[in-house]
C-alpha cells in the first residue's frame, strides 16, 4: 500500500512539470506586457525599456522557462506579483486557510445530509418521498451556483437580516457561502447515493441480511451503503479536490480572499507569476486529492486493497 | 414439359414474395434494434419530461431569433424614463434593468448565447476526444501513454478553471468560449471512449473483421466505434447542460460573452449591483438558465435511459 502511495505520488512530479510548462509557455504567448502592467500605464518609454531588462523579459523563451521550472520545483519560488510586488508563495499560504476551511465545511455539509437523503430516497423507491427527493434535487443541479448565491444573499441577507452578506471574520459569515456552494452538490450527491443504493439494494446479500433477521438500519447501512460507497466517494473526492483549489464563484459573490477569488483578480490584472502559481497549485491540489481518492477506496474495498498489495508482491518477485 | 415450367414459375414467385416479406419486415423492425438513433428517437419521443424538454428548447429558440420581431421593446433600446421598472410596468412584461432596457426582450435574445454554446462547445469536444480515444485504445503502447500522459496534464484541473485559464490566453468573445469549453471538456470524454475501446477491442467481431482483411481505420471507425460510442452519447447529452451552465459562469465572471450583448450570465452579473432593491433584475435570469439547463437536462436523462436502462434511477 506504502509503496503503491510512493509511486503514485513521483508520478504527480512529471504532471505537474508538464503543468508547469504549459502554464509559462501559454502565458509567455498572452497579449500584454508584464513590465507596462508593473508600472503602469503612465510609466515612460524609457522606464519600461529599463524593467524590462531589470525583470528579464527580454530573455530568450528557454532561458527564462528554465529559470521559472528550477526556481519553481528546486527552491518552491512562484516568483513575485507584478501588480502587487508580494510574494505569490506567501500569498497563496496565506490565503490558503480560508479556501480550506470553505471546502471541508462545504464537503461535511454535502456528506452528512447527501447521504443519507440518497439513502432514504431509494429506500422509499418510487414513494412519494422520493418523488419530492428526486425533483428537488433536479431543480438545485441545475440551478447555476452563482444564481443561488444571490438569491441566498437577497433573502438571508437583505430581507430576513439573519447573516452578514460579505466578509470572513466568524462563523457566522461562512453560513451562506458554504450553502450556495454546497447545495448544488448536495443534490449532486444525493442522486448518486441514491442511483447506487438502488443498484446494491436487490442483491443476493442484502435480501440473505434480511432473512436471518438483521434490523432494516443494519441491512441498509452495514450491508448495503459500504458496497455502494465507491462511486460516492470518487465524486466527493473530485468535488473537494475542486473547492480547495478555490470555490472561484462563490468566493468573488462574498468576498472571502481565497485562492479561487485570487485567481480571477490576477487572470483580470495579467498578473503572470500569480497566475501560473495559482494554477501550478491548482493541479497539485486536485491531482493530490485524485490519489488521496485512490487510497480511500483501499479502505472502503477489501478486494481493491487486495489489488494493490498483489501488485505490491509482484513487484518484490 | 408444363409440368417443369410450372414450378420455374413457382420459383420466382416464392424469391419475389420472400423479398418483398423480408423488406416489410425490416421496414417494420426500423427502430426497434435497441441502440439504433431511430430506436432513441423514439424512446425520448415517448418520454413526456424529454418532451418537455424538447418543448422549452423548440420554443425558446424561435423565439430568440424571433424576438427582434415580436417584442415590443428592442433589446439594446434604453428608455431612461423606465429604469428600474418592475415588471408589468409599462407594457413591461418582466421590467426594466438600470438602463431601462426592456428584460424579456434581453432574455429571449440571449437565450441564442446559452442555448447554442452548450450545443457547439460539446460538439466540439466530441469531434476531438473520440478519435484521441479511438487512437489510443486501439492502438495501446507509446501511442496510448503519450495521448492519455497528455491528457493527464488536463485532467489535473477542474473543468471551469481550465476553461478560465484558456479564455485568459485566447482573448474574450462569443467563439472562444466555445473552444475553451469545448477543450476543458476532452480529457474526461476521450478516457471514457479510451476505456470502451478496450473493452470492445477483444470481441469477436473485430477480429473477424481483421480476419477478412479490413484496413484498420475501417475496423475503427465501422465496428469498434458504433459499438462503443453509446456511454458517450449519454456524457455528451448530459454535456451540453453542463457546458449552458459553465457558460452562464464564465459570463458572470467576465470571461464570457461580453456586456452590451444580452447573454444571461452578464447580465446576472450586472444585476448583482442593484440586488438589493431592485430584485427581479436578478431573479429573472436565473429562472431562464435554469429551465434551459432543466430541459437539456431531461432530455439527457431520457436519451440515457433508451440506451442504457440499467442506469435509470
Amino acid at each position: 500500500m506504502i509503496r503503491y502511495i510512493i509511486r503514485r505520488l513521483l508520478a504527480l512530479i512529471p504532471v505537474l512539470i508538464i503543468v508547469a510548462l504549459a502554464i509559462f509557455t501559454l502565458m509567455y504567448f498572452v497579449p500584454g506586457d508584464p513590465a507596462t502592467i508593473a508600472l503602469g500605464d503612465t510609466a515612460d518609454q524609457a522606464t519600461i525599456l529599463a524593467a524590462r531588462e531589470a525583470m528579464g523579459l527580454n530573455r530568450p523563451y528557454i532561458v527564462r522557462l528554465a529559470e521559472y521550472l528550477e526556481k519553481l520545483f528546486l527552491h518552491f519560488d512562484f516568483g513575485v506579483s507584478y501588480t502587487y510586488g508580494t510574494v505569490v508563495g506567501d500569498e497563496l499560504m496565506n490565503r490558503f486557510p480560508h479556501t480550506l476551511t470553505l471546502a471541508i465545511c462545504c464537503t461535511l455539509f454535502t456528506v452528512i445530509f447527501g447521504i443519507p437523503l440518497g439513502v432514504r430516497s431509494a429506500v422509499k423507491a418510487g414513494k412519494f418521498e422520493d418523488e419530492v427527493t428526486r425533483f428537488l434535487t433536479l431543480l438545485f443541479s441545475c440551478m447555476p451556483g452563482f444564481w443561488l448565491a444571490l438569491l441566498l444573499v437577497l433573502l438571508f441577507a437583505l430581507k430576513l437580516k439573519w447573516f452578514p452578506s460579505s466578509g470572513y471574520k466568524s462563523a457566522k459569515y461562512f453560513v451562506l457561502p458554504v450553502l450556495s456552494n454546497s447545495l448544488g452538490s448536495l443534490a449532486g450527491i444525493t442522486r448518486q447515493t441514491r442511483a447506487s443504493m438502488l443498484e446494491v439494494i436487490r442483491s443476493d446479500y442484502v435480501v440473505t441480511a434480511r432473512s436471518k433477521g438483521l434490523p432494516e438500519r443494519k441491512v441498509i447501512y452495514g450491508h448495503a451503503l459500504p458496497n455502494a460507497l465507491i462511486p460516492i466517494v470518487t465524486n466527493i473526492g473530485t468535488r473537494f479536490g475542486f473547492m480547495l483549489g478555490g470555490t472561484t464563484i462563490t468566493e468573488t459573490i462574498f468576498s472571502i480572499p481565497g485562492i479561487g477569488s485570487y485567481m480571477i483578480t490576477s487572470i483580470n490584472s495579467r498578473d503572470y507569476n500569480a497566475v501560473q502559481g495559482s494554477i501550478i497549485y491548482l493541479a497539485f491540489m486536485f491531482s493530490f486529492m485524485m490519489l488521496v481518492v485512490d487510497c480511500v477506496y483501499a479502505f472502503i474495498d477489501p478486494r481493491i486493497k487486495a489489488q494493490y498489495t498483489r501488485k505490491k508482491r509482484k513487484a518484490a518477485e | 414439359m408444363a409440368e417443369v415450367k410450372n414450378t420455374t414459375i413457382n420459383t420466382e414467385i416464392d424469391i419475389e414474395a420472400l423479398m418483398a416479406e423480408e423488406k416489410r419486415e425490416r421496414k417494420a423492425n426500423r427502430g426497434k434494434k435497441p441502440g439504433s438513433f431511430l430506436y432513441i428517437c423514439r424512446r425520448v419521443w415517448h418520454t413526456p419530461t424529454a418532451m418537455v424538454g424538447v418543448g422549452i428548447i423548440v420554443i425558446m429558440y424561435i423565439l430568440s431569433y424571433s424576438s427582434p420581431f415580436i417584442c415590443k421593446f428592442p433589446f439594446a433600446k434604453v428608455d431612461i424614463m423606465h429604469k428600474y421598472a418592475l415588471p408589468g410596468v409599462a407594457g413591461h412584461l418582466l421590467g426594466c434593468d438600470e438602463l431601462g432596457r426592456d428584460i424579456l426582450s434581453r432574455c429571449l435574445y440571449g437565450a441564442r448565447y446559452t442555448m447554442s454554446i452548450g450545443i457547439f462547445s460539446t460538439a466540439f469536444t466530441q469531434v476531438l476526444a473520440i478519435p484521441l480515444g479511438a487512437i489510443a485504445g486501439f492502438f495501446g503502447g507509446i501511442v496510448d501513454t503519450l495521448i492519455m500522459r497528455f491528457l493527464d496534464v488536463f485532467q489535473a484541473f477542474p473543468q471551469i478553471l481550465l476553461a478560465i485559464a484558456i479564455a485568459c490566453v485566447l482573448g474574450i468573445g462569443f467563439n472562444k468560449i466555445i473552444i475553451a469549453l469545448g477543450i476543458s471538456g476532452i480529457a474526461g470524454s476521450a478516457r471514457m471512449m479510451r476505456a470502451q475501446i478496450l473493452s470492445v477491442r477483444e470481441q469477436e467481431y473485430v477480429e473477424a473483421a481483421t480476419s477478412i482483411g479490413c484496413s484498420t481505420p475501417r475496423i475503427i471507425a465501422k465496428h469498434i466505434v458504433p459499438n462503443a460510442i453509446s456511454p458517450l452519447i449519454i456524457t455528451m447529452a448530459m454535456g451540453v447542460a453542463g457546458a449552458g451552465l459553465a457558460a452562464s459562469s464564465l459570463s458572470f465572471l467576465g470571461f464570457g460573452v461580453q456586456p452590451p450583448n444580452p447573454e444571461w450570465g452578464n447580465m446576472l452579473a450586472n444585476a448583482r449591483n442593484y440586488v438589493r432593491d431592485y430584485p427581479h433584475m436578478v431573479v429573472i435570469p436565473g429562472i431562464f438558465i435554469m429551465a434551459t439547463v432543466l430541459s437539456y437536462n431531461m432530455i439527457g436523462d431520457a436519451v440515457r435511459d433508451a440506451l442504457d436502462p440499467r442506469l435509470k434511477d
